[in-house]
């Protein structure tokens, strides 16, 4: 299953290196989704730095869908995902690969989000240890989440609009916990940050393990 | 896992069983529509306000039940021994069924709280996981709706409606603990105590509306059944309609068509069967023969 995964992830990691979507498009978008979010709400110093971390974070949930829809827009292509049926490799294996992928894209769209904040939003980061945890947990829960709502609408005709429609509200709760706690890192609240780093990390085992169970079954249906 | 049940001779969704409960439930609503709005009393603090609670609090527990009937019944398509095609209609026409009382719960709410909180909605604890809830079962219903191999269709939905059961434990924790650091629980603490004919008609309200909820599922369900006796028998209907039209000179070419298309319906099931099976070359074939069988 491990070696399944890494030549899964190997090989969307490399078509992302070499295609350069991710880099070409999805970055920019990130950045884009920022500067709006800074016309949206005055750019008032204050009131940016306040919003920051849930803005930051409704960055990364629309370019979670986007990296989503791309990791399986290339099986879509040539007929690939049933190259990936045929192929023999464990499910699990092919869900744990695709999903580290889509977390490995988001983890670099964070770096350069996080980037952004400090630019656009005049954010000091502080709490980095709470900072990197909430992110890494964040990250796996909605690649995970993400794969597996991805599979589920592989293959049908109205992807592109059904897969926001179904994984935006589901990851609603990593919205919450992930915002809240880098408002605590940050400095902004004085709630316990570590809780919601624990929720985040329940939502991420839900759906690493669902999605280990269940991916074999959606990938025969798409 | 019957693909086709056939009762050849009705037609429409009701029988008596329906009927029954049809009556009743209207005998009750009638009940809570005469004792919550004349008979009860208008309460001491909230006036005619109060009489929502002869909605409301029943509106939002059958939506509730509903999305867990929906998740029971995915979970119980998606074991082997217990796959049937009954499961899968269960958990959609639960899931419209609950969309539709949740949608009605949040309105009910929203009535309620602008004249007793000031403000159509609030970012109450409760108020937002119904909300989140309400969105998940949307996408789930779109998602029963995106067409597909109707074996395919089956599994992607009862997979969703298991996977969003599971996030909703998370939900209420994330909803609990956001809201709770900034305010109690408002629904809780606003919650009037009430007694006498006020409870009477508050349990009377759940009656109704479990009454009019199993009425709609029994229906809801019939209607999925014959949508895919539709689907399944519908072809060969209009052509054996469309040869009876040509009388007896037709081109006897006809009737090889429509030969060919009942036995292009019959492999569906045994078709269908095999995605179970875990072997490899197994899902190609399914996914190869099941739009067929459609298209056919």
């Amino acid at each position: 299953m491990w070696r399944d995964a890494a030549l899964m992830a190997g090989k969307d990691l490399r078509i992302e290196a070499r295609s350069r979507v991710a880099t070409n498009q999805v970055a920019p978008f990130a950045v884009i989704v920022l500067v709006l979010f800074g016309f949206a709400l005055e750019p008032d110093r204050n009131f940016l730095q306040t919003a920051a971390p849930g803005l930051f974070w409704v960055a990364v949930l629309f370019c979670s869908v986007l990296a989503v829809q791309r990791s399986f827009a290339v099986e879509a292509a040539d007929a690939a995902g049933d190259g990936l049926r045929m192929s023999g490799l464990d499910p699990a294996g092919i869900f744990l690969g695709k999903a580290a992928a889509v977390a490995l894209e988001l983890a670099a769209l964070e770096a350069l989000l996080a980037v952004g904040i400090v630019v656009f939003y005049s954010t000091s980061l502080t709490g980095v240890a709470l900072l990197l945890a909430t992110a890494a947990v964040a990250t796996i829960g909605l690649a995970a989440c993400g794969t597996l709502y991805g599979v589920l609408a592989a293959g049908l005709r109205v992807r592109e609009t059904l897969l926001p429609l179904l994984i935006l509200p589901v990851v609603a709760p990593v919205l919450i916990g992930a915002t809240r706690a880098w408002e605590v890192a940050l400095g902004q609240s004085l709630d316990d940050g570590w809780k919601w780093v624990t929720l985040l990390a329940v939502f991420a085992v839900v759906y690493v393990t669902l999605g280990v169970l269940a991916f074999g079954t959606l990938l025969e249906e798409a | 896992m019957t693909r086709t049940e056939r009762s050849p001779t009705r037609t429409g969704t009701g029988n008596r069983t329906t009927r029954v409960l049809g009556v009743s439930a209207l005998v009750a609503s009638g009940a809570v529509v005469y004792f919550g709005l004349v008979s009860t009393p208008p309460d001491e603090v909230q006036g005619d306000l109060v009489r929502l609670i002869y909605i409301h609090p029943a509106v939002s527990t059958m939506a509730f039940v509903a999305f867990g009937i929906t998740a029971l019944a995915s979970l119980l398509y998606l074991f082997p021994r217990t796959r049937s095609w009954r499961w899968d209609r269960l958990a959609g026409a639960s899931g419209e069924v609950g969309v539709v009382f949740c949608a009605l719960s949040l309105a009910t709410g929203s009535i309620w709280g602008r004249p007793a909180w000031g403000v159509w909605w609030t970012w109450d604890a409760r108020l937002t996981l119904t909300a989140l809830l309400c969105a998940l079962f949307v996408g789930y219903l779109a998602l029963r709706r995106t067409g597909g191999g109707a074996e395919s269709r089956a599994i992607r939905s009862a997979v969703a409606g298991v996977l969003f059961a599971a996030v909703v434990p998370i939900d209420h924790f994330a909803t609990e603990w956001w809201r709770t650091l900034h305010q109690g629980d408002t629904l809780e603490s606003l919650h009037p105590k009430i007694h006498g004919a006020q409870l009477w008609t508050m349990l009377l309200s759940f009656i109704a509306f479990a009454l009019i909820y199993a009425w709609l599922m029994f229906h809801r369900t019939r209607l999925e059944q014959l949508e895919s006796r539709l689907e399944n028998e519908g072809l060969a209907y209009a052509l054996a309609a469309r040869r009876a039209e040509g009388g007896p000179d037709v081109d006897p070419s006809a009737s090889s068509v429509s030969t060919a298309a009942s036995p292009a319906d019959a492999p569906a099931p045994a078709a269908a069967a095999a995605p179970a099976s875990a072997s490899a070359t197994a899902p190609a074939g399914a996914s190869a023969s099941a739009p067929a069988g459609r298209q056919s």
